[in-house]
């Protein structure tokens, strides 16, 4: 299974976007981010719209722009030819690795294809990039890979164009071209948001067996704590561009820490929950932070915020030992090595009554077994 | 990108590579759409929300400043022009000093900043006076062309809006008509009307402002038309707000963006068809009246030995055309979440 | 795709229909009347009223417009008051020279507008950029016929490096094929010939492009602008393909869709644009005629011209719509 160096780390990744000429202000998207990714195994990064997730993604493929953005931290993947750290790479070795050894599959199938193009030619066009396939091999390879991810007369389809398919189908598509060179890592950038709910079950389901089959690792951004619930082994809660907490599955589920991780899962709304019953929304906005250097980010939307919160940036706090924490530089190598279950608050909640152990029998998670990972 | 899903679809067009960062593009982007959503919701329907935030970008668009300062500027010497210009512009008080067909001609002096033209009269005062005919032209034109194209596509757009199955008939007639309007390039438009009216300055005025027409038509008509499709048209007719109300302050008022903005661009493209029209003959036949696109098209002839007479017009009208044209441009940009930098 | 073209050119039925009526409306509103246009001045009433009747301007309205479209449909569009010849006869022989003129100054406005707008999207905000968008408002702001001048004086006067008029320089004798100096010239092997026609092609071709080649780059740079924020091009991006790839396959292929559109619209105002140049550069084409034509009030060539304007810009229109559909399948669809 995992073997004992995770295929990526990424370390205190930061990314700033600079305003331009007249208009000179920074806005940090991503502001330390920290987490590791084991190989064949799913890794969530979970959070509210403008967290930096996404950007996180997008920094990991080098497809941030080139200009007004500055990238900071590392992020080491093992790759065939040794480690390499993805954030110092060259742009041409990038373009190599993308496709190949990282791929990613995005929020708006729709929008993420060419409209102008056939599928066949957006799939076939990778193969011939990677695996140098032409012609007829090509096509008969594309029209595999679209039988693989579920998409029936594949043939018939690689003739057609996007506008052609169901939602459904060119996610599909989307995947195919993904998996096209059995890559490493997959990143997938809230895959179902923009799907039927019946269609986000089958996609969350093809995703989980192609990472069963090819051994890829996937990176899932997502803000929907159904899909973390049912597809991720490892969990990364961000909050204005940090991780505010990170643990396995069962833990996390089971014994939120952060405020954050507790608000987010009393936000969701429950079958049988007692009729009358209020849910239990997060206070504000993702808008109403403060910067990390002062404190806590979340401590204007936390019901247990103190004085404490506002000294300074929280440490990543290993949990565990009886709520001993022993606090931890955000280290890759410490996690790697430890349970795994880390908070960033120095007033954590403890007992949290919001332990759901419904969230994690949804739909999605049927045939999937936490023992089973260890 | 962080932003939500649901917003990101709608948004991507107006980020249009935001060099600086997705991140800033999309944010302004919302303020924008917010700042749209806010004009829509003023009760009186005048959307003055994204008048105002236009109106603050424009200070601080240097294609935005350009271009007022050469208008203005324009302006003020054409409406001064009596106060500014030394000499009068018919007077031939140089007459003796300028021979053309010898090629002697009078450049910039103490006396006559510009020199004299072909007939020894100050290029100066000429020019002067001249800025205030090729004002007049514009502003004539244009007010032709957005009072009758502002008039076909309003009613077209009006009907086809809200006049139901009888209003879209009536709006297909209409459009089929500006269609075949648009058919024609401008100029010859122009041409076709100067041949039925006869030279004059009022011809030009006339010819350049129909050719514009179909253009202002098919602007206001498209605007309204997506303008009735929004929301807040239908909760007004489900309130039972009377149909001649809902078009005339509501949609309308928010459809007259574009077409304000096409009125400047057309003060350029009337200054320039202007002396197109000039050119082929079917201009201001007096040559005493100083008209910049008379001037320039007159001068052709000494363009090799006296390039002065026909670049001092030349520059003239390019500068103000390029300076209503930067205006114009700034304000689309300014008033289009779309084009927006 | 068949069927596509069929309904399209059922759809123009209407179009010129209607683009009929207001010629035949314009022709009766002429000072004096249509009868006014094909006498000279000093005819006397009665032969006015005998053109009249000949004419059959006694009859009906709507007899008289179908006589009216009748001879249009024949090709009939009277004759020209300058020379007495029958129009089309005229717009024919002149027509291979102006058509070399318009497609010169087409190929210059594509080759040198598409590559440089899309440089300008890619380097945005830099100096190529600004001098590009800039280059094309100025272009948009100065009248074309200035423009001509300018070049003529400049590069045929002062510099003599191109001829200053004409089609073809008075001592070179040519074999007469098809009227286009160009490809005869080619097909005949008299390349003094083409050397001579192209060097007499490019300062009115440069004038006559201004226009479109400043429409073809600002609407390369936005189009090209929009297409870059495409998430298809990121997901391009995202699959490691070649930059080229990308560049063509992805942004300007979805970037040239606009631009297709435009460039059919602008051809169709090439030849309005070409009364403005040829006359200065005493080009031997339509456009001198035409404009010989305002000078003179003739009528039918006028009548004449906008009929040709009107009929190429709905075909340019057709096959523009065509072109579009092989390069949309989304349009294909519907």
């Amino acid at each position: 299974m995992s073997s004992s160096t995770p295929l990526l780390a990424v370390d205190e990744l930061s990314v700033v976007f600079r305003g331009r000429g007249s208009d000179p202000e920074e806005v940090r998207a991503v502001d330390g981010v920290s987490f590791t990714l084991e190989e064949g195994r799913v890794t969530g990064l979970v959070g509210e719209s403008g967290c930096g997730k996404s950007v996180t993604s997008l920094a990991l493929m080098g497809l941030l722009p080139d200009r007004g953005v500055s990238v900071g931290g590392s992020a080491v993947m093992r790759l065939p030819g040794g480690e390499a750290d993805l954030l110092k790479l060259s742009q041409r070795r990038m373009r190599d690795l993308r496709g190949s050894q990282l791929a990613m599959i995005f929020q708006d199938p729709l929008s993420s294809l060419n409209p102008v193009v056939p599928i066949g030619r957006q799939v076939t066009e990778i193969l011939r990039r990677h695996r140098g396939l032409r012609g007829s091999k090509a096509s008969k390879e594309a029209a595999d890979l679209l039988y693989r991810v579920g998409i029936p007369d594949p043939t018939r389809r690689l003739r057609e164009y996007p506008h052609q398919l169901s939602g459904g189908m060119r996610q599909r598509a989307l995947i195919a071209m993904a998996v096209a060179c059995r890559p490493r890592l997959m990143i997938a950038d809230e895959p179902t948001t923009a799907l039927d709910v019946t269609i986000q079950a089958q996609i969350l389901e093809l995703l989980k067996d192609l990472v069963t089959e090819e051994g890829t690792s996937l990176l899932m951004i997502t803000h929907d704590l159904g899909v973390v619930a049912g597809l991720c082994d490892d969990i990364n809660v961000l909050y204005a561009g940090r991780a505010v907490e990170t643990a396995r599955r069962a833990p996390l589920f089971a014994d939120p820490t952060h405020p954050y991780t507790v608000g987010l899962l009393g936000s969701i709304p429950r079958l049988d929950a007692p009729r009358g019953e209020a849910l239990t929304p997060i206070r504000g906005s993702v808008n109403d932070n403060i910067a990390w250097t002062d404190g806590c980010a979340f401590a204007p939307r936390c019901d247990h915020y103190t004085m404490e919160c506002l000294q300074g940036p929280p440490q990543l706090v290993t949990a565990g030992a009886g709520g001993g924490a022993a606090a931890a530089d955000g280290g890759a190598a410490d996690r790697a090595a430890g349970a795994g279950h880390a908070y960033r608050c120095v007033n954590p909640v403890r007992h949290a009554d919001v332990v759901d152990r419904t969230v994690l029998e949804s739909p999605a998670v049927v045939g999937d077994d936490e023992e089973a990972q260890g | 990108m962080p932003t939500t899903p649901s917003s990101q679809n709608p948004s991507r067009a107006e980020d249009a590579s935001d060099a600086g960062g997705p991140l800033l593009g999309r944010k302004a982007a919302r303020v924008d759409r917010l700042a749209e959503l806010m004009g829509e919701r003023d009760e009186s329907g005048h959307g003055s929300g994204i008048w105002r935030t236009a109106f603050a970008r424009m200070r601080r668009s240097p294609m935005a400043i350009t271009g007022a300062v050469i208008v203005v500027v324009f302006v003020a010497v054409a409406l001064l022009s009596p106060l500014i210009a030394p000499y009068s512009p018919t007077s031939q008080a140089w007459g003796d000093e300028v021979f053309p067909n010898q090629n002697i001609f009078v450049g910039p002096r103490g006396e006559n900043w510009l020199g004299l033209d072909n007939l020894g009269r100050d290029q100066f005062s000429r020019m002067v006076v001249g800025a205030r005919q090729t004002l007049m032209v514009g502003v004539v034109a244009t007010l032709v062309g957005f009072g009758a194209g502002a008039l076909l596509g309003g009613a077209a757009g009006a009907a086809s809006v809200l006049g139901g199955r009888w209003g879209r008939q009536l709006d297909n007639v209409v459009m089929r008509v500006i269609d075949m309007m648009l058919a024609l390039p401008t100029l010859l438009l122009a041409v076709t009307v100067a041949a039925l009216v006869g030279p004059s300055l009022t011809t030009v005025m006339i010819a350049v402002g129909v050719a514009q027409v179909p253009v202002f038509a098919r602007l206001l008509r498209g605007a309204m038309i997506s303008q009735g499709n929004r929301d807040y048209v239908l909760a007004a007719r489900a309130l039972g707000v009377r149909k001649r109300r809902i078009a005339l302050t509501h949609i309308l008022p928010n459809s007259l963006g574009p077409v304000i903005v096409q009125s400047t661009l057309t003060l350029a493209t009337a200054i320039i068809d202007a002396a197109a029209l000039s050119y082929l003959g079917l201009g201001n036949p007096d040559p005493a009246f100083p008209e910049w696109g008379t001037m320039l098209a007159d001068a052709q002839r000494f363009l090799s030995s006296a390039p002065q007479l026909a670049v001092y017009p030349a520059l003239a009208i390019i500068v103000t055309a390029l300076g209503f044209t930067l205006l114009g441009e700034a304000m689309r940009e300014a008033l289009d979440p779309k084009l927006r930098k | 795709m068949l069927r596509f073209i069929v309904r399209r050119l059922l759809q123009l039925i209407p179009t010129l229909g209607g683009l009929s009526i207001l010629l035949f409306v314009w022709l009766q509103r002429l000072p004096g009347g249509p009868e006014y246009a094909l006498l000279p001045d000093d005819a006397t009433s009665e032969q006015r009223a005998q053109l009249r009747r000949s004419l059959g301007l006694d009859e009906p309205i709507t007899v008289q417009y179908l006589a009216f479209l009748r001879r249009i449909l024949q090709g009939d569009l009277g004759a020209s008051l300058q020379t007495g010849r029958p129009v089309l006869e005229e717009f024919f022989t002149r027509f291979p020279a102006t058509f070399e003129l318009a497609v010169t100054a087409m190929l210059i406005a594509t080759a040198v507008g598409i590559p440089l707008g899309y440089l300008a999207a890619r380097r945005r905000g830099s100096v190529l950029d600004f001098a590009a968008v800039g280059g094309s408002l100025l272009g948009i702001c100065t009248p074309v016929f200035f423009l001509a001048f300018i070049l003529k004086v400049v590069f045929a006067e002062r510099l003599g490096w191109f001829p200053s008029a004409f089609r073809l320089s008075p001592g070179i004798s040519r074999t007469d094929l098809s009227g286009f100096a160009v490809l005869d010239g080619l097909r005949t092997g008299e390349f003094d010939v083409v050397a001579d026609a192209l060097a007499h092609l490019v300062l009115p071709g440069l004038a006559l492009a201004s226009i479109p080649l400043a429409v073809i780059v600002r609407m390369t740079r936005a189009s090209v602008l929009e297409v870059l924020e495409e998430d298809y091009v990121r997901t391009a991006n995202a699959k490691g393909l070649h930059r080229n790839t990308v560049r063509t396959r992805h942004v300007m292929r979805n970037a040239m869709l606009p631009v297709v559109t435009s460039i059919g619209l602008l051809t169709g105002s090439l030849f309005a644009g070409a009364v403005l140049t040829e006359s200065v550069f005493a080009f031997p084409g339509i456009g001198s005629f035409v404009y010989a034509a305002t000078q003179t009030r003739d009528y039918p060539v006028l009548t004449g011209f906008i009929l040709l304007i009107a009929t190429m810009y709905v075909f340019i229109n057709l096959l523009v719509d065509i072109s579009y559909s092989l390069l949309d399948p989304r349009v294909r669809a519907q």
